[in-house]
This record gives C-alpha cells, structure tokens and sequence, in this order.
C-alpha cells in the first residue's frame, strides 16, 4: 500500500521536473539571442540544467517503476495508464543513451516536451494498480512489453530528430508544400495535446452525457437490449437514432450520419472531433500571437546545428530502435501469444498494427540504404512512422477492440 | 560475355561501377564528388542489371528490385490495415456462422460499410487469394534480392582493395589530401598508424607504401542473414499447410466427462474445473469494482489418455492414460507435439436434477432420492422397497411444439423437462409425474407419491483449444537467425580507413556504412596521435 | 557462370517459388483436406446402436448406404423420416440400408422420439458428436449416400423427400 502511494509521489516529482527541463531547455534553444549573451555559453549554461533535471526526473520516474512494481506485484505494464508511463520512461531512457553518445543540446528540447505530453496522455486513463487477470499472468507479460516499449521509445526519438531536421531544413521564407504539411504534423501534435487536456479536464469534472440508442442490438451475453453511449467530454454528434437519457453539459449540435452504426461510433467521432477541435484553436491562437509558421517560429533554435548530423542521429536512433522493436513487439509477442493460446499470430489488430509499424520501418531501412533516401524525405519517413506508432497505441487500444485493448475512453 | 578493361589492365565485367582491382570509377571521370558510385556494392556488377532478354530473365529483374520490394512492402502494409477497419471473420460474436449469418452481421453491425466491406471479401482478408500472393511475392523476393547481392558483394569483400586509384579515395565522403610532413618517413608513419588503428580494433593491410585498416566487415552480411531468417520464417508458416503440421481443435469437457479430441488418438477427462477470484486482501489497493471480481485464475485439472483402440472411430475406447495435472491459461498442458489450452468455461450449468419421493399419503416420508442426469437420464432406478423410477421422456431444452406436443430446441439441458413414472408394489401402482422450470405436475389429482425438488447438480463445462504445430520451432529459428542479422548489421558497421602515398602527398580516405559521426571520430583521433598534417573534409552527398 | 547454367538456375530458383505460390494458395482455399468429399471412401466408423449391439460402417459393404445425421430438435429432420423410413421399406431387400446418425443425445430422449415416428432402420448414437465431427457436420439434416463400395456418392445438406430419395437411391444400390 505504501508503495504504491510512494510511487503516485514520485511519477508526480518526475513529471514537474520533465516540465521544467522542457521549460529550461526552450530557454536553452530560444534565449541564445538575448542581448548580452554568449550564445554558445548560454546553451551549454542551461542546456546543462535542463540536462539534469531531466536526469533527476528519469531517477524519480525509475524509482516509480520499481516501487509500483513491487507495490503491485507485477511489472508496471499491464492497463493503459502503467503502459503510456513505461513507455514515456524508455523514450526518456533512450533520449539520455542518445544524448550520451551526440551531447547535442537541442535533442533535449524536442524530446522533453515529448516526454511531458506522453506521461500527460497517461495519467487519463485510470491509476488503479489492478490485480491480473489470468491471461495476464505470465513472465513474457514484462518481457513482451518492455521490450516493444523501449523499441517504441527508441523510435519516438528518431521521430524527434527527424522533426528537427525538417524544421532546421524546411526554408520559411516562403510557402511551400513542405511548410504546409510541417505545420500539419504540427498541429497534429497540438491535436494530441487538445485530447489529453479535454480528456483529463472532462474526466475530472464527471459530467457525462448518455445516449441510449432507440433499436434493440444483440449484446456479449446474446440478449437483446438498448445499447447505451456514455460521452465523457460534451456531446457535439449524437448517435443515429437515439435519445438522451442523462443531459450534459451541452445539447448535441447534430447527429451522426445513419451509416455510421457501431455501438460507439459516435462517441469515437465526438471525441475525434473535439480533438481536432480544439487542436485547431490552439494552433489559431498560437498563430495570431507570434504571427508566422509555427516551423518559422521554432527554426532559429535549431539554428547552426548540422542536418546532416540531426539526419544521422534519426537514422541512429531508427536502426537500434528497429531491432528492439522487432523483438519486443513481433518476436516475444509471437512466443507469448503461442504459450498463451496456442497460436504464435492470429492476425488480431493490434498483432497487425505491430506488423504495420515493423513493415513501415522496414520500408524506411530499405529506402534509406538501397535508394538513398536521406535527409529531407528520411525525415519525413520518421515522422509518419512515429505517426503509425501512436495509432498502433491509440487508436487501436480505443478504437478497434481486439485481444488487447486494455481500457476504453 | 562482354568485358570491360580498366586502364590497370584489370578486365571487368559488364556493368562494374568500381573496377575490381583498382578502384578506379569505370565510364564517368569524375570530377565532382557527386557522380561518385554508390559503395553499396563496392561497384560491383550486378548480374540481374545486365541481362534484360529472355522473358525468365526479365521476371527475375523484376524481382530483384528493392524499389519492387519496397513496393510490395506498401502493398501489404495498406492491405493488413484494411484488415483491421472492422473485425476478422474469426473475431465476430457469431456463433458457428453460415454465410448468410456472417453476412447480416455486418451489414447490421456496421451499415452500408460493413455490407461493402463483406461484399469485398475483406471480412477474410489475411487469408484472401490476393493478400497470401503478395506474401509470397515478399518471399520470392527476399529470396532473388539476396541472391542478386550477396554473390558480388561475396566477390568485392574478398579481396581488399589496398592499392587504390586516386579517384577512388579521392571520391569517399571522408578525404584528406596533404603535402608529406617534413623529414618524415613513409615506413614509421604508415607503421605508427597501423599501431593506432590496431588499438582500435582495426584490421590492416598494408604494403610499403599504402595501408588499409578494416574492422566489422562480417556486419556487411547482416542483411542477408536477416533476410535467411525471413526466409526460414515464411517457409515455417507455409509448413503448416502441410497435412499433419498443424491442428486447432477446440472440446467443450463437463467436469467428469471424458471426451475424444477430434483428428487426434487422444481423449481428454475435465476431473475438475475451478475459477478463483482476487480476495480483496490480495489487492495492492482498495478497488471500486462495482460489485464485480477480478479473477485470479482458471484452471481444468485434466488426465490425457491415449486411445489404444483409434483405428476406428467412435468404437469403444481403450485408454491408457499419459498425462495428468492441470492446465491453467498461459501453462498448456503439453505432451509430444499436442497442447491443451484453457481457453473457456461455461460455470454453473445444469447436471442433473435431484428429487426426493415422498410418500403423500403416510406423512410425507420420504422414501429415496431420485437423481436424473441430464446428460444421460437413467432408463430406470431402483430405490429399494419395491420402488422403481422409469424416466419416459425428456426433453432437454423443451419448447412446445407447433403441433402441440412437446419437442426440444436443443440438444443442451438447458431448460429441460423429465417425464417420470413411479412404480411400486410390484406394479400395482403406477404414477407419472412431469418436472418442468421448477415446478412437478401430478398426472392424478390425489397422488400416493409426491416429489420434493432438491439442489440440482450444478456443474463447470471447460473449453479446451487442443492445438499441434510442428512449425513453430522452425519459425522461432527462422526469428533468432533474423535477430542475429539485424544486429549484425546495425549494431556494428563495417569501417574501412585507406592511407596511401602518392608522389610527396599522403592521402587519407574512409568509408563506413553507417555511423560516419563514429568513424569521423576515428580519423580524427588516427591523424591526431600521427601527426599527419591533414584536415578532412566530410562531402554531404545528396 | 555462364549463360545456359544462369538460365537454369534462374528457372529452378522461380519455379520452386512458382510451387510455393500454388501450394499457398491452394491451401488456403482448401481449408480442410480430411473433409469427406463426393468420390473419396466414406470414413469408416462404429457406434452404438439404439437397443443393440455396436454397428460399423464398413460391416455394410457391399450394400447401398443412405446415412442421415439428425437431433430431435430438428424439425426438417422430423419432416424426412417418414420419408426415410417408407424409402427404407421400400429397398431393403434390394440392398439397402438407412442409418440414422443421432448427435449427441440420450438413450431416454431418442427412444420415445423414434417410436413415435413409427422407425424401424438402425439408429446410431453418436453420443459425443465424435462422427458429426469426423464427418464435418453443419446444419442438418445431412444425408450421405454411400455406394456399395463404400465411396461417397452424394451429399445433401437439408430436408429430403421421397422422390429425391428414391431418385438418389437409384445410384448406390448394389
């Protein structure tokens, strides 16, 4: 009991220091310029600091793995929230190898905040250390896991330099199509962060809006009942054909179009749609403030580092997650999946996504050495495997049910 | 076959890049760095770039394209996430589906969507016509890229290039040029660099006048080990196709029933079955669950028994028993190349239904217990005194029939029925009497015998997967052998530093396939600790 | 190398990949190569029969079979028997035999059901479905129609009647 209460403290302590790495390391990137300052001295100055505090913040968050894991008797990886942590924990894991071998202060300042926004998308899903379930009950459960997750967070680094090559490389003077889908994956970052402060703000303040649908569906036991629809954030789409039996904070604005029949279909769409939402508005607002392209307004940080050597520290970063990955991920799981139900793959879509990523990078490994893509199109090709990997763990865990999906949003 | 000379007098074969002996760019003179050949085949020919004739040679050209590969790669890649819009076939809350039940599934689960999607056959994707030939398209790839490569890169590797052509160093992206230090000797300095360059686990070559070091060449052959275990991998999955490679079985066991596992000479007993539950004392934190439980584990204890008497099916078995103990999820019970996984239970079910008869018409005295198994009901019973049950009829899941008369829905006591007649003093007395959802009715008005209903035998029905795969081992090979190639290949590189003299200038070169920042470091280090008066210019290639 | 030799190999290397190609697709059309198939022998077997001793497939050689799986529950199954037992009365002498195949049921349930519908051809019990199985069994009825060779002839999933009976009786008698 206490353990765990220690570990709640110290998953907490790591997240306010990863916060305020991030914090020192932009000052780090974007105070160079300051008046009175030797640039170089101010970078080394505080990226420094935020070095540290990041070095502090990934003791506390291993003292939170190992205290949970003993608290829980288990290895901190089995529901959603424990499996977001562990793998915020391997990308910071993997930030600090890479830092220790390229000593490149900028790398900070993009995984950081990277770090701070994954352990934010955990602490949504609910803490509770549950005891396991018998299908859960087997060592491959700490292997297979924590393997793909240090493949994953091996990968989320490569994201992160492949991101800062493109905004070191992408000229803004001028609109291009480059800038554009720049500032879209941009957004799409700002998308995630929407979700994650609608999802923790709405499920805080416990104002849920039901639906119950009005035709009759065929539920898990074989009975015929009125399925229900539970909208933790305010309803904008309202299921096809459905009444609102509990009123939240907001009436719906319109409905779901009728083929969009799935028993929760709508309320992924809500929730999509809010995501989109307020991601939208975000970007907006930062846009009306600083008045040019994001990219434009975070270039002069990255400013007189060497793409080629952010290019290297991607690939770097892709060819050592890649092996990890395809261990953790597709091999142990094979192993797993055999001793637990006999088959070593059953084409489930979380076994398929796996697949997905695996197949992308290995598409990325080939073009990269065979038809030498590097730089700009290498860099892209990172960013939009980062991209599958969060569906592969979003997505697929909320959306699509399947043998693996620990807990629904 | 047509030869190409260098001017070292070497000949090459059509389509070389490098020549094989010197190094020395064939066809382009080059003066920009640029127009360089790639070193990923050290310049080697390619065979399958060079024969475009016979309609055989073209199909393998095809092949043999990693632009092809990476195309089918894509391919799959889009075509498995199809898979996974909405459920498999296999995944759908459908019990034992005709075509027809399948269909509506969708069509009702997921509207105009899920009907074009079933319409389309992507409710089977992954085992589909298309999706299994791109697979083996992947493979036939593998296979002919490998091939392609691996025999010229076999070639370059064996013998390392020492004395190279000034283009050639001058072409690597790592070059240095420089005037010789004054007073220097072209001996001490080449021996004091391969000293350094020992220490760091390089290799050397060297002749009077020029020095190759090379180290972690065996990485240059990680792709193509990788693509062996790919290989091996999808030959194991293509195995299991094979008669007799592969089982999948599933037996549903009432608890003291013992039953014959389909395909195989084997029976299986469920002695018992038992769910238990995380007692909240267990629990690391104090739960909300809604009054509902966690369960700690399911658990089938089991006796194998192989049937001596298999030959033909359905006759008397004679078991001799194998195996025993339990099988729990995630601990199969194993034995030669059969598994028995715990994989459902139906709790609580209808075993038999148990009475007492009472005597009505002498103060209720109860005259012997009267046990109906619902599996298999018992054609009479004797409860001693001259008392004999007989069951009728029984109807175990009972419906009333559209004639009136009563019938079964079912062959499962799910809600079953149980005629009974009791006979006593030497068949002088006969009653029937009718049990039905709880209740017993008396064929008489004023009946002798009357029965009490007591507890009912309930009991657990596992569901056991019974699985063989001879396959898996290969496939596991097939996975460690593909581990073994990755790493090889990105976890190591293969670096090879040239320093040679030519005239009164000493020439430095160095090539990696990845990881130039270490290989930088290297150099820098070597011209350092040498002395050499060098500064290296590192070329971006674009 | 030269020319020739490389041709040959190339041609070994495709054509071994050529055969993988069919053997993949071909077993993944053909998902069950021990279902039972019009013109393969008819697995052999042997059950209980109702009221009597044990009874095998192959001690009706040199017979025409007609086996029909079937369950109380069923009603096109009811439907057929009369049709089965009239057929069975008709040919029995000529060389025939119908077998019942119950699946999984009592003693107790069959017995009453059988009187009652006046049948008098064997009735198997198949009492842990372990022939319903073997012989893959859908829906039923089922009906196969045995030569006397013991090859099956024909299968016919749902209810039958008396001409399409007769009609494919005609085929499988000795």
């Amino acid at each position: 009991m206490q353990f765990i209460q220690v570990s709640d403290w110290l998953l907490d302590i790591a997240f306010l220091l990863y916060v305020l790495s991030s914090i020192v390391f932009v000052i780090a990137m974007t105070g160079k310029n300051w008046a009175g300052r030797d640039p170089k001295q101010h970078e080394a100055k505080y990226g420094r600091i935020a070095y540290w505090l990041a070095v502090i913040g990934f003791i506390a968050q291993t003292g939170y793995v190992v205290t949970r894991w003993i608290g829980g008797g288990h290895s901190p990886t089995s529901n959603m929230f424990e499996f977001m942590a562990f793998l915020d924990f391997c990308i910071i894991l993997a930030y600090l190898i890479i830092y220790r071998i390229y000593k490149l202060t900028v790398i900070g300042a993009f995984v950081l905040p990277l770090g701070v926004i994954m352990l934010a998308y955990s602490y949504v899903f609910p803490k509770d250390v549950t005891p396991l379930i018998p299908s859960l009950q087997s060592y491959w459960l700490h292997i297979h896991v924590t393997t793909a997750a240090l493949g994953e967070g091996i990968l989320a680094v490569g994201f992160a330099a492949g991101l800062m090559y493109l905004i070191r490389t992408v000229p803004q003077t001028v609109s291009t199509k480059s800038t554009k889908w720049l500032e879209v994956v941009l957004a799409v970052v700002l998308m995630l962060v929407g979700f994650i402060g609608m999802e923790s703000t709405f499920a805080r303040m416990d104002q849920k809006t039901v639906f119950e649908m009005n035709k009759e569906t065929q539920n898990a036991m074989g009975q015929m009942e009125k399925a229900q629809a539970e909208y933790t954030m305010p309803a904008l789409v309202a299921p096809a054909d459905a009444t609102i039996i509990k009123q939240g904070p907001m009436s719906p604005l319109f409905t779901a179009p009728t083929w969009m029949e799935g028993k929760d279909a709508a309320r992924k769409l809500n929730t999509m749609l809010w995501s989109v939402l307020t991601g939208v508005v975000l970007y907006g607002v930062l846009r009306l403030i600083f008045r040019k392209r994001l990219g434009a307004l975070i270039q002069p940080s990255v400013e007189g580092i060497e793409p080629e050597l952010l290019d290297e520290i991607s690939y770097r970063a892709i060819s050592i997650g890649y092996p990890v990955f395809t261990l953790g991920a597709l091999i142990f799981a094979m192993i797993w999946a055999q001793e637990a139900w006999g088959r070593f793959w059953g084409w489930d879509p979380k076994e398929v996504w796996a697949l997905i990523v695996w197949l992308f990078y290995s598409a990325y490994l080939h073009l990269r050495l065979s038809r030498g893509w590097i730089g700009a199109k290498s860099a892209w090709m990172s960013v939009i495997g980062f991209v599958i990997i969060l569906i592969t763990l979003v997505v697929v865990n909320l959306v699509i049910a399947g043998l693996h999906s620990y807990a629904g949003v | 076959m047509d030869q190409r000379k260098c001017e070292c007098g070497h000949t090459n074969p059509i389509g070389t890049l490098l020549c094989e002996s010197c190094g020395k760019p064939l066809d382009i003179e080059i003066e920009e760095q640029t127009a360089f050949p790639d070193m990923r085949y050290e310049g080697m020919a390619r065979r399958s770039q060079t024969y475009t004739k016979k309609v055989i040679d073209r199909v393998w050209n095809w092949f043999s394209s990693v632009k092809i590969a990476i195309g089918i790669i894509i391919v799959i890649l889009i075509g498995s996430a199809v898979g996974t819009i909405f459920p498999q076939q296999q995944y759908i809350p459908v019990p034992v589906p005709t075509e027809a039940d399948v269909a509506r599934f969708y069509t009702e689960t997921y509207g105009k969507l899920g009907t074009i999607y079933y319409e389309l056959g992507f409710h089977n994707l992954y085992s589909s016509w298309w999706f299994v030939t791109l697979l083996v398209m992947l493979g036939t790839s593998l296979v002919i890229c490998s091939l392609d490569r691996v025999i010229p890169l076999y070639k370059a590797l064996k013998k390392p290039r020492l004395n190279q052509h000034k283009s050639f160093l001058k072409g690597q992206k790592l070059f240095a040029e420089g005037p010789m230090p004054e007073g220097a000797k072209q001996d001490e300095l080449l021996a004091n660099a391969a000293q350094v360059l020992r220490k760091k686990g390089y290799r050397i070559f060297s002749t009077d006048r020029a020095l190759m070091a090379e180290k972690g060449r065996f990485s240059r052959w990680g792709p193509y080990t990788n693509h062996i275990g790919l290989i091996l991998f999808l030959i194991g999955v293509l195995m299991r196709s094979i008669p007799g490679f592969f089982m999948d079985e599933y037996v549903w066991v009432r608890e003291g029933q013992t039953v014959a596992i389909p395909d195989t000479p084997y029976y299986v007993k469920n002695v018992s079955y038992h769910t238990e539950y995380w007692s909240e004392s267990e629990m690391p934190e104090k739960l909300d669950l809604k009054g509902g439980v966690i369960p700690k584990s399911f658990q089938t204890d089991a006796i194998l028994y192989l049937n001596k008497n298999a030959d033909l099916p359905g006759a008397k078995p004679d078991l001799i028993e194998v195996k025993s103990g339990p099988i729990v999820v995630n601990h199969p019970m194993e034995h030669e190349s059969l598994y028995l996984y715990q994989s459902g239970v139906q709790e609580m079910q209808l075993g038999a239904l148990n009475f007492n008869l009472i005597d009505q018409k002498n103060g209720n005295k109860e005259l012997g217990l009267i046990k109906v198994d619902l599996y298999d009901p018992p054609k009479e019973q004797d409860l001693g005194n001259g008392i004999k049950v007989r069951t009728l009829d029984y109807f175990p899941d009972f419906i009333m029939g559209a004639d009136g008369k009563p019938a079964t829905q079912t062959n499962l006591p799910k809600n079953p029925m149980v005629a009974l007649e009791i006979i006593a003093d030497n068949g002088k007395i006969s009653e029937k009497m009718v049990y039905l959802q709880g209740s017993v009715i008396t064929q008489k008005t004023d009946p002798q015998f009357g029965l009490v209903i007591r507890k009912p035998d309930l009991i657990d029905i596992t569901g056991l997967n019974v699985r063989k795969d001879k396959a898996v081992p290969l496939i596991y090979f097939g996975s460690f052998i593909f581990m073994i190639g990755v790493a090889m290949g990105f976890f190591w590189q293969h670096r090879r530093i040239w320093v040679q003299f030519q005239e009164d200038d000493v020439m430095l070169a160095g090539h990696t396939n990845k990881n130039w920042f270490g290989l930088r470091r290297e150099v820098d280090g070597l011209i350092e600790q040498t002395k050499l008066p060098l500064t290296v210019e590192e070329k971006s290639k674009a | 190398m030269n020319k020739s030799n490389r041709t040959y190999i190339r041609v070994a290397v495709l054509g071994l990949l050529l055969v993988a190609l069919v053997f993949a697709l071909y077993s993944s059309f053909v998902k069950d190569p021990n279902a039972v198939k019009v013109g393969k022998a008819a697995p052999n077997f042997s059950l209980q029969q109702l009221n009597g001793p044990d009874m095998a497939l192959s001690d009706l050689k040199g017979k025409g079979v007609v086996l029909n799986f079937w369950g109380t529950w069923c009603e096109p199954c009811k439907k057929e028997l009369p049709a089965l037992q009239q057929q069975y009365d008709q040919f029995k002498d000529k060389g025939l035999v119908v077998v019942g195949v119950n699946i999984g049921e009592s003693t107790v349930a069959v017995e009453p059901f059988v009187k009652q519908f006046g049948v008098n051809f064997p009735i198997l019990l198949d009492s842990q479905s372990q022939i319903t199985k073997l012989y893959r069994i859908g829906p039923i009825p089922t009906t196969f129609f045995i030569s006397p060779d013991g090859d099956v002839e024909e299968i016919f999933i749902g209810q039958l009647n008396e001409a399409m009976i007769a009609q494919k009786v005609s085929k499988i008698l000795p």
